[in-house]
């Protein structure tokens, strides 16, 4: 029995180890549980933080659809999906995502393609600031991004999704990365 | 009718606010007709589409392609290409 996943879009910090012992107690089935966390990073000591704007109406909903087509292609057990915004400092916590399975195929794959779309889908924005207290430029999409989602064989909204690479749709052995196919 | 648009990131630095309702022409019909209404309104909005295709829109918290109709739309949004996760 899969357990209403939990998502969040907040300010403050999250605890690894909290939700990770939350979502194990969800289903004595689970036997993998992939934990997957972003952090902000220092990029050569360039930075020292990123600001992430969210469109507040729209991240919880958009993030929803996304663990809900997730939900729909693997056997998840449980999944959490918690992203910051905000200020948030060199080495701090961005985003979590966190899913439970009875296999390690399963839980693996949810959780890159979760990955994937929050990163071009979920409607938020990342600002630099340098270490030298300038702020920087809004960081650019990449291009790789979007490759990365075209490889998984579906869109998580209801209405298409707005990419301008996308490939034919195809489909994809169980468990196999997006990376893994594109290599 | 009375709408309201949201913007994000550099669309809303470049268009200088975060929101605003605006009553549109019965003509403007889909998303890429808002876009070429608000463009005439002045120059902050010429800035802000300069590029067609790189800005993004959502029709009530749903990702949109430009020829998303949006009759019945309360909230329209455009904002930059994602960069969150």
């Amino acid at each position: 029995m899969t357990a209403a996943p939990t998502i969040r879009i907040q300010r403050e910090d999250f605890d690894v180890s909290g939700e990770t012992a939350a979502i194990r107690g969800q289903a004595a089935d689970v036997g993998a549980i992939v934990t997957f966390t972003g952090l902000c990073r220092s990029e050569d000591d360039r930075l020292a933080a990123l600001e992430i704007e969210h469109y507040p109406g729209m991240a919880q909903a958009e993030v929803t659809r996304i663990v809900g087509e997730a939900m729909l292609r693997w056997p998840t057990l449980g999944v959490t999906v918690i992203h910051r915004h905000g200020t948030i400092q060199v080495g701090e916590n961005i985003v979590l995502v966190i899913v439970a399975s009875g296999h390690r195929r399963a839980a693996f794959a949810a959780a890159e393609f979760l990955m994937d779309w929050l990163k071009l889908s979920a409607p938020f924005w990342k600002r630099e600031h340098h270490s030298d207290g300038t702020v920087g430029e809004w960081v650019e999409a990449r291009a790789s991004d979007e490759l990365a989602v075209s490889s998984w064989d579906c869109a998580p909204n209801a209405q298409e999704h707005q990419t301008a690479s996308r490939s034919p749709l195809r489909k994809v052995p169980e468990g196999l990365t997006s990376r893994q196919r594109n290599r | 009718m009375s709408i309201k648009l949201v913007y994000f990131a550099w669309v809303r630095e470049r268009i200088g606010k975060t929101d605003e309702e605006v009553s549109l022409p019965f003509d403007v019909a889909t998303v890429a007709d808002l876009v070429t209404w608000l463009k005439s309104r002045g120059e902050e909005y010429e800035y802000a589409f300069e590029n067609e295709g790189i800005v993004r829109a959502a029709v009530d918290h749903l990702h949109v392609r430009p020829d998303a109709s949006i009759i019945e739309a309360r909230e329209i949004a455009f904002f930059p290409p994602m960069t969150g996760g």
